[in-house]
């Protein structure tokens, strides 16, 4: 069923809304940009429509909603171990098609790579999609070549057109409160083409790739400041992090932190070896991850071809442009 | 919510003893009930509040108690050193899938170890020492850098009995020691089927690399060698992704591998 909703009765939407679940989404944050006087959208919890950005891709992932940048395991103390109240019951969330994509990898990892992980599983189920069609292309964006531009699993999408919204859904729960509006046939847009196009390599011989001098370009060109694996909606790595307090040092907090894969020590182990010195290398690393590694390993690359780590890599690196290498070094 | 499910909480464990190798290489026995569940080759993660944790391979397995042997070479490591009888050690595991005794069963057994690597081999030679009738011959061959470095004197005595031992080092008096790499001893394995005869190999990369080269060109099976691998890992349980390397969790695929596999892993 689709509504078209004029203000009111999209505010009413949103109060209901705000009743069960928190409600995160893509919001412009004035003067936030990677430029003097050029602002950012990245996810907020919201408390209006109003705030949420409909036309802009978001500068960062939604990733941290279920997934922290800074998330405590427990706390200790002289009593023992205490494990924090999740930081919400049910949330809903505005996303893009490559993102509804890029929640099914983290599902992969967090749920399917071993036993469920304790602190996503809880943040993860009571969450509500809602989509944000797309009905152009975004710069760097190249999701068509992922085949995420079909949007997966959502529960509502929402656009806003000459001034209504349009409200696509399923849920029969919202029949009562949207029954005097206005339906309209609709078929939820997404696009079929952009303009940066990603080859495939048939066959990755790993080896030989590894091998391949291609990677040396970013031995110097990529500075390792990890802000790719920042952005990207299926980055996963994390790090262990004690904290004590300091007038009470037998009291502190255990927690896991965002991890990089480009920035050093991920890799150092005890006696300081280091698997992957080299910056290139590092790339690499996680290249073959985003496009081979993990379909290996779960079916579907890793990559939704959200394009967010071209658009804020300091170094203006392509990862579009590395990958199309990548099937041309594989040739 | 149930606390089962939450693979995160560490629990305390008494230290029955410290056994000081060296003076930056101890054993802490621990009380662990549940001891017979454990395998050698597994690996607990070792927790400090305020430091961290570190994934530990597990160096022996006894009938209440399980042992770590650890080089003070990190944070976590170094805080580890102050701890002593009687204190708590906060753990949580066994990971990782270790070696399975029943892929020995009935061959000829050789164990190259160097250093430290002796340690997540140690309960694996403990088992076939014990029970020397389900392989046919068992050898191992064992480095250290040096005699002060060597780790398990008491235990070498008792294999000593129980098996052909090789012992070397690196460096030392050539008139009462070994000396030499363990791919010295390679050569002279005494072998009666190389189509069926097993090999386990854990010790620093470049030893493993090296003794693998050796046992092929012995005439080895690649299927009948077995390696450990170590990477950095901040969870053990398939989470972290600090461990893996291409499309493999060493934490939940290994940190044993047979030679077919681990020898195509790419860092």
């Amino acid at each position: 069923m689709t509504y078209t909703l004029q203000k009111q009765a999209m505010d009413n939407l949103f109060q209901s809304w705000s009743k069960d679940y928190l409600i995160y989404g893509p919001t412009l944050i004035k003067n936030t940009g990677r430029f003097s006087d050029t602002d950012s959208v990245r996810y907020d919890k919201l408390t209006s429509i109003d705030q949420l950005e409909f036309d802009k891709k978001s500068d960062y992932s939604f990733k941290d909603i279920i997934f922290p940048i800074s998330e405590m395991l427990f706390s200790y103390d002289a009593t023992g171990t205490h494990i924090p109240e999740p930081k919400h019951q049910g949330a809903l969330v505005f996303l893009r098609a490559c993102d509804t994509h890029a929640l099914t990898r983290l599902d992969q990892i967090f749920l399917e790579n071993g036993k469920p992980d304790f602190y996503y599983k809880r943040l993860r189920e009571n969450l509500k999609i809602v989509l944000l069609p797309c009905r152009t292309s975004f710069e760097n964006c190249f999701c068509v070549s992922m085949k995420s531009n079909i949007p997966h699993q959502f529960d509502y999408a929402l656009e806003v057109k000459d001034g209504a919204y349009i409200l696509n859904t399923q849920a029969s729960s919202l029949s009562a409160l949207l029954k005097k509006e206005k339906t309209i046939d609709y078929t939820v847009p997404f696009v079929t083409s952009n303009t940066v196009v990603v080859e495939h390599a048939k066959k990755i011989d790993v080896a030989a790739l590894t091998k391949s001098e291609m990677w040396r370009e970013y031995d110097s060109r990529c500075i390792n400041c990890g802000r790719c694996n920042l952005v990207c909606p299926t980055c996963t790595c994390w790090t262990m992090q004690d904290i004590h307090y300091s007038d009470n040092k037998s009291a502190g907090e255990r927690r896991r932190i965002h991890a990089s894969c480009m920035v050093d020590n991920f890799d150092r182990v005890a006696g300081n070896h280091v698997y992957r010195p080299k910056n290139g290398d590092r790339m690499r690393y996680k290249t073959l991850h985003k496009v081979y590694d993990h379909k290996l390993r779960f079916g579907v690359d890793l990559c939704v071809g959200c394009g967010r780590c071209d658009d804020i890599c300091p170094e203006y690196i392509s990862f579009s442009n590395i990958l199309n290498k990548v099937a041309q070094e594989s040739k | 919510m149930i606390e089962e499910e939450n693979q995160y909480i560490p629990f305390a464990h008494t230290i029955m003893e410290v056994i000081k190798h060296t003076h930056i290489e101890y054993t802490f026995r621990l009380e662990y009930a549940d001891a017979k569940h454990v395998i050698p080759g597994q690996f607990f993660e070792i927790s400090l509040p305020q430091f961290g944790e570190a994934p530990i391979s597990v160096s022996g397995i006894g009938e209440n108690s399980i042992d770590f042997t650890i080089r003070s070479t990190g944070v976590v490591t170094d805080e580890l050193f102050t701890y002593t009888t009687g204190d708590q050690l906060l753990i949580r595991g066994p990971y990782g899938n270790g070696f399975i005794a029943d892929n020995y069963k009935g061959a000829e057994l050789v164990v190259i170890a160097g250093g430290t690597g002796v340690s997540p081999v140690k309960s694996i030679i403990d088992y076939f020492g014990n029970h020397n009738e389900e392989v046919k011959n068992m050898q191992i061959i064992t480095g250290f850098k040096s005699r002060e470095d060597m780790l398990f004197t008491s235990d070498f005595a008792r294999w000593q009995n129980q098996m052909h031992v090789t012992l070397t080092f690196d460096k030392g008096d050539e008139s009462v020691d070994n000396i030499g790499l363990v791919t010295k001893y390679i050569p002279l394995l005494e072998v009666e089927d190389l189509t069926t005869a097993q090999a386990i190999v854990v010790g620093p990369p470049i030893m493993m690399k090296f003794a693998v080269r050796g046992l092929l060109e012995r005439g080895y099976k690649e299927e009948n060698i077995w390696i450990s691998h170590e990477r950095r890992m901040s969870c053990g349980i398939g989470k972290c992704g600090h461990c893996r390397v291409n499309d493999t969790y060493i934490c939940l695929d290994g940190p044993v591998f047979n030679y077919t596999v681990g020898k195509d892993l790419i860092d």
